[in-house]
């Protein structure tokens, strides 16, 4: 149930943003995918999920092109988590969540109560999501994807604007989804968090992958100086590295 | 049924009889015996009190299914331009009507407006066509263009009214056009019922189709496409549900405004608030709301009846006001 990407080019507002790019996502790891302001990284995600149009090349999930997938068939295998969505209505927790079972059309009880329980938002269910902390609406808006059972999460910075404590937080829940099998591949600024939370990191600079593979190798010092012009260097043991720049 | 809907059923409920009561002639409930006050009754009152709950029921719905689609509380199907469109046509038939065979006369009206929404519709649904919006990386060039779209049809629709007011081929005609498009139901009978409960019943079918997509809808484009949503298909079933509801409503009473703006806000706070869940309250409320004005503007001590279209402007646009004033405070 790999996620394909062959030869892919990606255009938006009649600006390519992707290249030519290969690459061959496994379910049960955590791929990241990083690189500086205007790499293409959010343009790669949409294109991953289906939701970007190949203008050549293609994207296959279990052999079958996403391109020719029926929406609803591509949304029950894909889920998509945008970044910082605007929530349109002031709905309740619960709600918000059930919604990730859109794409099956069903009530999926058992589904949206694992997603409330994988996340521990049992206590607030009823809550208006207006009235959660940043770190709450993070945990709800990924409880959505998760409630819809799929294959493969595809999240856009899930781990921005998010404290400490959160990012770990919800970094863990994202590990307990591949560990359980799922596919998950996460758009990240933060180099560190990269490092020390993703199985396989895609480096992109100016729509090209410049570097894929275990986060040692793909975000080693020479690769950081081409893809940000940055001299750094990584401290500490494997699981707990620190990117510290200079000499 | 949610709490909503049967808040507002049997809202109606009890004002259907009351409406039926109301007038300049108050009917008492005993006075149910032959004569002039069965006819009142069958022939004036029962097919008016129905053309208010279909035409109320219409606006409500395209109103929710409007604010789902903009993912804005101040959204209002005449965004579409459809009701503009629609009056353009009905004011198209006051000047055709010398060329208009006798049998067809009664019927020109209606069907002229049912025209113009339908090229409003045409219209739209050839701009949707052309928006590609799944290649731009959502349905966003097309909602906002759809928008702009809506804007354009009515601002050419009005002005080409407008036009049709100042060169209106004589005195009788020009208050004829005028009266017209302050929307009343006054003197409609059971023809009008037969134009518009059809259109209009396909029309909420159409919009409560939508009604998943649209939930989808509030978590932004890309989410909602993330999910499954086809925008082209959304969107023509908008266009479609909108067009039936508002042009059914316009051909048979004028321009009737703010209703699908006021609706969904009575209803949200009764749901879990999601568009799939206002769709049909939000019919039932409209039906109570245009039902209620008209009864009332019925009994209204005034020397000739207040139009229901102006009466409901003047409840709705202080009601746009609080609006925006909850917006700006962040309570919307």
């Amino acid at each position: 149930m790999s996620l394909v990407a062959d030869n892919l080019t990606l255009r938006r507002g009649g600006r390519p943003v992707v290249a030519g790019l290969s690459a061959a996502l496994n379910p049960g790891e955590i791929t990241a995918i990083v690189g500086p302001n205007g790499a293409g990284k959010s343009s790669l995600l949409l294109g991953l999920a289906g939701l970007l149009a190949p203008t050549s090349g293609s994207v296959t999930w279990d052999g079958h092109d996403l391109a020719s997938l029926h929406p609803r068939a591509r949304a029950q295998a894909i889920g998509y988590l945008p970044q910082a969505p605007d929530v349109a209505w002031d709905v309740a927790t619960e709600t918000l969540v059930a919604l990730g079972r859109l794409p099956w059309r069903d009530r999926g009880t058992a589904a949206i109560e694992s997603a409330v329980t994988a996340l521990d938002l049992a206590a607030l269910r009823h809550r208006p999501v207006s009235q959660l902390s940043g770190g709450e609406r993070a945990r709800v808006l990924l409880a959505r994807v998760l409630a819809g059972e799929p294959r493969w999460i595809l999240a856009d910075e899930p781990l921005a604007a998010l404290d400490l404590g959160q990012q770990l937080s919800l970094a863990a829940h994202l590990k307990a989804c591949a560990a359980a099998g799922q596919g998950v591949v996460v758009v990240l600024h933060d180099l560190a968090l990269a490092m020390n939370h993703a199985d396989r990191v895609l480096v992109l600079k100016d729509g090209v992958l410049i570097a894929a593979g275990p986060p040692v190798a793909a975000l080693a010092p020479p690769v950081i100086a081409q893809g940000w012009g940055v001299q750094a260097r990584w401290l500490g043991e494997a699981g707990a590295r620190a990117l510290v720049t200079g000499g | 049924m949610n709490r909503a809907s049967l808040i507002f059923a049997v809202l109606l409920a009890l004002l259907v009889p009351v409406s039926l009561l109301a007038g300049r002639v108050w009917i008492a409930p005993t006075d149910f015996g032959p004569g002039n006050t069965l006819l009142i009754l069958a022939e004036l009152r029962l097919p008016r009190a129905v053309l208010a709950v279909v035409i109320g029921a219409g606006l409500g719905a395209a109103g929710a299914a409007m604010q789902g689609y903009l993912r804005n509380p101040l959204a209002d199907p005449g965004l579409f331009g459809i009701a503009p469109m629609a009056a353009l046509g009905a004011v198209a038939s006051f000047w055709l009507g010398p060329a208009i065979p006798p049998a067809w006369a009664g019927w020109s009206l209606p069907l002229m407006a049912l025209a113009g929404a339908g090229l409003g519709m045409a219209c739209l649904a050839l701009i949707a066509g052309r928006t590609s919006s799944d290649a731009a990386g959502g349905a966003g060039g097309g909602m906002a263009l759809f928008t702009l779209a809506g804007l354009m049809l009515a601002s050419l629709a009005g002005a080409l009214t407008a036009l049709a007011i100042t060169l209106a081929p004589n005195p009788f005609a020009l208050s004829e056009i005028v009266l017209w498009l302050n929307g009343a139901l006054t003197d409609r009978s059971w023809r009008e019922v037969a134009i518009a409960a059809p259109l209009t019943l396909a029309g909420i079918a159409v919009l409560m189709l939508a009604a998943r997509s649209l939930d989808a809808l509030t978590l932004g484009e890309e989410a909602a496409r993330s999910m499954g949503l086809e925008p082209r298909r959304l969107l023509a079933l908008l266009v479609v549900g909108v067009g039936l509801t508002v042009g059914a409503g316009v051909a048979v009473a004028g321009i009737i405004g703010f209703v699908g703006l006021i609706v969904p806000h009575l209803v949200r706070p009764l749901t879990n608030r999601l568009p799939s869940s206002l769709i049909v309250p939000s019919a039932l409320a409209g039906a109570c709301l245009v039902l209620a004005a008209d009864s009332i503007v019925r009994v209204l001590p005034l020397v000739t009846e207040l139009r229901l279209g102006i009466a409901l402007s003047l409840i709705g646009a202080p009601f746009f006001g609080w609006l925006l004033l909850q917006m700006r405070r962040g309570r919307l």
